[in-house]
């Protein structure tokens, strides 16, 4: 009986993968095996290639991926993903991680410099202390972002715009005032919070799509106008020589009276970056620590009622309208602080550094660390954009790496990596973390 | 002269909803006495609902007045109020039909949000809160007492810490009356509060009811089906049907009008009696 029904199994198996692979056989027949192409040796006419062997390759590949699935999960007893699902760690083992994995984090990022110069000279760790700053960069846009989207659950598609407003705050204030960083860094971050007011009045009306989508068309006028106001921006040609920021004064540049004179140290351009690299991690902390502060506090309260249920806000004597300017005015200035950065860093920024590819990475990096969670920012920024620049040797494939690496965390973790909510205030002093099932994503 | 023609807390004049050709409520006039428990009766579709969707702002009326009369002297004028006005400035609070918690947030947290524009004054709008400074720690402590007061008051002080979306049905009812409370109403509506719930849970709802407008100078305006408990507790009951105010009296005076009886059980005059009998009115 028990050997009926295994022949019965693979029969079937064997059945249902032949038809997946006539079905691959007709899709890729097309799509991998005929490709158009300027023929080099006809003068320039459109040719065909046929490549056959791709398409068996194709082909095989779907047949045999099918029947190992048929035996193996879909028509199996005992379906080897629960195997492999029980050995991955379930969701609440990830609930005690934060608290394991901050402070390891943060001394981690404080002696990251000295640990790479140590470890490989300050030639070869140049390279990776600016991958560490471009991180932590994006560290400080997502948890800047996480304000507007994981707090108060409005949904941001432009938020590049108040980076943008920020880095051309500076870039412009130095060039016609002669401002410096320092001095800068407030107001771009003022600018780019006042922007975000500008943007919010429009949106308030609007709820999840809608708001998306003119939050999106924000993101793109900013650039357009940037883009397009060359007497004032420079347009496509951006602008260069933006000042470096001193430390108290002291230039990093090679001679007498610079930061390394003045401390009786041999000029190395590895100073720069280090200083550089504590700017940002400074900035990216003193954002935590409002956001953690300010999830304490009434206006942090409402942010999070306000994702769970907008009509009961109301009712409570909540201002909505004001709640939802300050998420995007809060969320605006730190994006704002972090784009002046990134302008005093690079030297150099033009329209291009501001698409919306940019604020999709950012989302992404919300959206997978897990909505309105710190420490999951900064997991999902390490591992992507840091992942990211690492397979750079990988070069068009690592798109592809990517992609499925996505697909594969949003399947085994929905709701992002760290999906579990924090209460801002408890009685008993032991509250437990709230599962994402509870919380709303909010609807704009 | 009746409490609620001498001292009204709420008074509705002439209110009319129409929404497009339709007449959710036509021309309805009734008074909410202060420290009364007021009923709000009628069958479904009545216009139970779009009243207190426009004595709580969620509705801009089409025509008509309503005036809230604060313990203090002061007069509100709600149909002129936007929605969160009410609640702040005219202390008129309301739970829903649907119940609506923030359900990803501890029950706490509920009643903390309730709070919230006392404790926004108490942290100088955030940036003494940012800061640190003292004020808001001792308002944010009298804020955590009043909301432990509250769950203590609807039997939830064991939960608190937990999330409000994981409470039962009735739990979730009582918890949304907590945080109505919680931003201290002179006038509490509640929309069905009752639905849904068990004869005991029923019963201790009425108790809480009580303890409400005794002793915290609460007045009540409740939609309710359960007859149990708008027979029991209220002092005043308004029935209206088809948008209209059919009777509007005491308990008894409605329980014995005919109008009430044909609009309730839909049936002639003569066979009202049996029917009566029958469902135990």
């Amino acid at each position: 009986m028990s050997n009926l029904k295994k022949d019965s199994l693979f029969a079937g198996s064997v059945k249902d993968a032949a038809a997946g692979g006539l079905v691959a056989l007709a899709l890729f027949g097309m799509m991998i095996g005929m490709q158009a192409d300027v023929a080099t040796g006809l003068g320039g006419q459109l040719g065909i290639n046929y490549r056959w062997g791709a398409v068996a390759i194709a082909v095989v590949i779907v047949f045999a991926g099918r029947l190992l699935l048929n035996l193996f999960v879909w028509k199996s007893d005992k379906p080897v993903t629960r195997t492999v699902g029980s050995l991955l760690p379930k969701a609440s083992s990830f609930s005690g991680l934060g608290r394991f994995a901050t402070p390891v984090f943060l001394v981690l990022a404080v002696v990251l410099p000295f640990l790479l110069t140590y470890f490989l000279g300050t030639r070869g760790s140049r390279q990776y202390l600016d991958l560490a700053i471009l991180v932590t960069t994006y560290v400080m846009l997502g948890w800047g972002l996480n304000i507007v989207v994981g707090l108060a659950g409005l949904l941001d598609l432009g938020y590049v715009a108040f980076y943008a407003v920020g880095a051309y705050s500076y870039a412009l204030l130095a060039q016609y005032f002669g401002f410096s960083f320092w001095v800068c860094l407030p107001l771009a971050g003022i600018l780019a919070a006042f922007w975000g007011i500008i943007l919010g009045f429009p949106v308030l009306r609007l709820r999840g799509d809608y708001l998306a989508i003119v939050t999106l068309a924000f993101g793109e006028i900013i650039r357009v106008v940037l883009l397009n106001w060359y007497d004032f921006t420079g347009g496509p040609d951006g602008l260069s020589n933006i000042p470096r920021p001193s430390f108290f004064g002291l230039d990093f540049e090679r001679g007498e009276g610079n930061f390394a004179d003045f401390f009786g140290l041999e000029y190395n351009s590895i100073h720069r970056i280090i200083f550089l690299y504590y700017v940002i991690l400074a900035m990216a902390l003193v954002t935590n620590l409002v956001t953690m502060r300010l999830r304490k506090l009434p206006i942090g309260r409402a942010w999070e009622a306000l994702r769970e249920d907008e009509i009961a806000c109301r009712s409570l004597g909540i201002n909505t309208t004001n709640t939802k300017l300050t998420a995007f005015a809060l969320g605006a200035m730190f994006g704002g602080f972090a784009g002046s950065f990134f302008a005093t860093r690079q030297g150099f920024i033009s329209p291009e550094s501001f698409t919306f590819m940019e604020s999709a990475v950012i989302l992404a990096i919300v959206v997978l660390g897990g909505l309105g969670s710190q420490i999951g920012v900064v997991i999902a920024a390490v591992v992507m954009i840091g992942g990211f620049e690492f397979f750079r040797g990988l070069e068009e494939y690592r798109m592809l790496v990517f992609g499925l690496l996505m697909v594969v965390i949003m399947v085994w973790r929905p709701r992002g990596l760290i999906s579990v909510r924090t209460p801002s205030i408890s009685l008993s002093g032991k509250a437990k973390g709230i599962s994402a099932d509870l919380v709303q994503e909010g609807h704009g | 002269m009746s409490n609620w023609d001498n001292n009204p807390v709420l008074a509705i004049e002439h209110l009319t909803m129409r929404f497009g050709g339709l007449v959710a409520v036509g021309d309805l006039s009734f008074n909410v006495g202060r420290g009364d428990i007021t009923a709000l009766i009628g069958p479904n579709g009545a216009g139970k609902t779009t009243v207190f969707n426009c004595a709580t702002g969620f509705y801009k009326p089409t025509e008509g007045r309503i005036v809230m009369n604060r313990a203090n002297g002061e007069h509100y004028l709600l149909e002129r109020m936007p929605d969160f006005q009410i609640s702040a400035k005219a202390k008129v609070a309301r739970t829903f039909q649907n119940i609506r918690l923030f359900g990803g947030m501890t029950l706490l947290e509920n009643l903390m949000v309730a709070q919230h524009n006392p404790l926004m004054l108490a942290s100088n709008f955030t940036i003494g809160g940012v800061f640190g400074l003292s004020g808001f720690k001792s308002a944010e402590r009298k804020a955590v007492d009043k909301a432990r007061y509250w769950l203590d008051k609807t039997g939830l002080l064991d939960r608190a810490d937990g999330p409000a979306a994981d409470l039962p049905y009735g739990d979730q009812r009582r918890l949304e009356i907590a945080r109505a409370m919680c931003s201290g109403p002179e006038l509490l509506c509640l929309d069905e509060p009752a639905a849904g719930l068990n004869p005991k849970e029923s019963a201790e709802l009425n108790t809480l009811l009580n303890a409400i407008r005794d002793e915290h100078a609460t007045s009540i305006l409740l939609i309710e089906h359960d007859m149990s408990v708008v027979m029991e507790i209220s002092d005043h009951v308004v029935v209206l049907d088809y948008g209209e105010k059919i009777s509007d009296g005491t308990p008894e005076q409605v329980k014995n009008d005919p109008k009430v009886i044909a609009a309730y059980l839909g049936v002639p005059d003569d066979e009202v009696d049996d029917v009566e009998e029958e469902v135990g009115l």
